[in-house]
């Protein structure tokens, strides 16, 4: 996942960092399946690596490249973004040090196999609400779309 | 020395597949079989698919090469591995060695999960069905990286509309599986999961699993809640199609509309990968179609013919399937022409006729006949699907690009929205009828 997450940012050509922003999110996919979370996993690749990056390498392709890899990389913003890069490491090591204690044994303690049932009892049952909400929310997108990109109504 | 033979065979007596047992020897050789008669399958459809084509179009197909045109197959494969590989100049060589690899491995892929019988399986993941359409929608990626690579204006058109295609049918997919999934939770007059009675409301997204649930509501689910089954199916059958760009709806591979589409620039091996992942994602899709609509790996009529004469009359089917293709093999060999250049033929075709035979023959015995009667039953209803795919090849005009998309949003959509709705309606019709009269 790291290798992946380097290679989108230091690559020139932009498909091979798309490429490489495939690889990182097949890695997550990974991750959730080693916290016990199948569906989750699933979802993911389904998702993000077979639909949000299949958009993304079209819009690219569509794209002319030749100028933008012939266009000189520059490192001029330096300073502010290692500070930014500072602080989000010390964000992390925050929470990390905050939330040590919820599991104590260093490895996880429920061992389900029933992931995608306790998701969707909770997911339609306690928080149908925040469910609803952000299909409106994707409602409101896909509207949004439409109405930039008609040529008439 | 036992320790090894004690591993090997504490499987035998396990009922559940080898990924769930944890026995990797089993799983190996579970995976190689897949893969075998993966390819046989995928050398057999190259065959059938000729053939049966010429037959439609009242012509006949290969004849030249070996018995009938047998080996035809064979000759494809030597001539593609031996073409000269190309790479275009100026084509980014790193994503265009990629993209056959990763078509094929997500096509190769979803066998993992695929339910030959109720352990004949090399996993049962709890999420089978949703493995299977993840790595299915990967396979748009490979194509994707293959239009792209090829650095040419054909190969770029016919890969972006062969990805849009791909991605829109995949939707309307996604929705006739929901559809079935809700199914999975029903039991008869209850309503509780696949596990029985007190396991709670929940279905199961495991391939196993789904076909447990038609054993156990006693209906395939394309007969259940008629009409919303078939419909679902038809909305799935549709959309699988389209999804592995096969005729009517492969505009984007089309020789007379885009010179091969995505795979133009591929010549030789590479090629014959994208071809390999084109006809292993027909078997594929259509598992899936088999195991959630057409009962799996159950026999036809579990209900109306049951009982032990019945099973056993349906127990003989296999052996006499393979009797019957030994005994056309017989036939044809009868009437080959007596002229000496077509004594080779003649002798291989009676050879091929004697194996048939002599498999048909082995099927007989009880001990075989029990074991593959899942795996048969299975197999033989993806190989229906195969030859509605060559049938759909043969009698329908392709379709157009924007006819096709109309069609995966404006028809397939809605149909899928409503058939879920009215299924989720009809499923829960025991519960809204209690909560109505006895509030």
């Amino acid at each position: 996942m790291l290798i992946g997450g380097i290679l989108v940012i230091t690559q020139k050509n932009p498909v091979h960092s798309a490429l490489a922003l495939i690889v990182t999110l097949l890695a997550q996919a990974s991750i959730y399946l080693m916290l016990y979370a199948p569906f989750v996993a699933g979802v993911q690749i389904i998702l993000y690596a077979g639909g949000i990056m299949v958009l993304f390498l079209f819009v690219i392709m569509l794209v002319s490249i030749e100028q933008s890899m012939k266009e000189r990389q520059f490192n001029s913003q330096w300073v502010v973004g290692t500070i930014a890069a500072v602080a989000l490491g010390g964000l992390f090591i925050a929470v990390y040090e905050k939330g040590k204690n919820i599991f104590p044994n260093r490895a996880l303690s429920i061992v389900e196999n029933n992931n995608t049932q306790r998701v969707a009892v909770l997911l339609y049952g306690q928080y149908m609400f925040a469910f609803e909400i952000a299909s409106l929310l994707l409602l409101v997108a896909i509207i949004g779309a439409v109405v930039m990109a008609k040529k008439r109504i | 020395m036992h320790a090894i033979i004690d591993y090997i065979s504490s499987y035998l007596t396990s009922e559940k597949t080898p990924g769930a047992a944890g026995n990797m020897f089993w799983v190996l050789v579970y995976i190689m079989l897949v893969f075998a008669g993966l390819s046989v399958a995928v050398i057999a459809m190259n065959w059938l698919e000729r053939k049966i084509l010429a037959h439609m179009q009242v012509r006949l197909g290969p004849m030249r090469v070996g018995p009938h045109g047998l080996l035809q197959p064979i000759a494809d494969a030597i001539k593609l591995l031996l073409k000269e590989d190309i790479m275009p100049a100026e084509a980014d060589g790193f994503v265009f060695w990629m993209a056959p690899l990763i078509v094929v491995l997500a096509a190769f892929t979803v066998f993992i999960v695929v339910p030959f019988g109720p352990t004949h399986a090399i996993t049962d993941m709890n999420i089978g069905i949703l493995f299977m359409l993840g790595v299915s929608s990967l396979s748009v990626l490979g194509i994707v990286m293959a239009g792209w690579a090829s650095n040419s204006h054909y190969p770029l058109m016919g890969a972006l509309r062969s990805s849009a295609q791909m991605v829109s049918y995949e939707v309307a997919m996604g929705l006739a599986v929901v559809s079935v999934i809700l199914l999975t939770s029903l039991h008869g007059h209850g309503l509780y999961g696949v596990g029985g009675p007190g396991t709670g409301d929940t279905g199961t997204l495991s391939m196993i699993g789904i076909v447990q649930a038609q054993q156990e509501q006693g209906v395939w689910f394309i007969f259940k809640f008629f009409p919303l089954g078939l419909i679902a199916f038809f909305i799935f059958a549709v959309a699988m199609v389209a999804e592995t760009n096969r005729a009517p709806f492969d505009l984007a591979e089309a020789e007379s509309e885009l010179t091969a589409g995505f795979h133009t620039e591929y010549s030789g091996f590479r090629w014959s990968l994208f071809f390999l992942a084109e006809y292993s994602a027909m078997i594929a899709v259509s598992s899936i179609a088999v195991t959630l609509w057409l009962g799996g790996w159950l026999r036809p009529f579990p209900n109306l013919m049951n009982g032990p004469t019945w099973d056993q009359a349906f127990s003989f089917i296999p052996a006499i399937t393979f009797l019957f293709f030994a005994a056309m093999c017989f036939y044809n060999t009868v009437r080959m022409p007596k002229h000496p250049l077509f004594r080779v033929q003649t002798i291989g075709l009676a050879g091929f006729g004697v194996v048939l035979g002599l498999i048909g023959l082995a099927l007989f015995i009880p001990p075989v006949s029990v074991r593959v009667q899942d795996i048969f039953w299975f197999s033989a209803k993806v190989a229906g699907f195969m030859y509605v795919y060559i049938w759909f090849r043969g009698t329908f005009p392709r379709y157009r690009f924007d006819q096709l998309m109309q069609l995966g949003w404006k028809v397939l959509l809605p149909m899928g929205l409503g058939v879920l709705i009215l299924t989720a309606a009809l499923g829960l019709w025991p519960l809204i009828q209690q909560t109505i009269w006895h509030p």
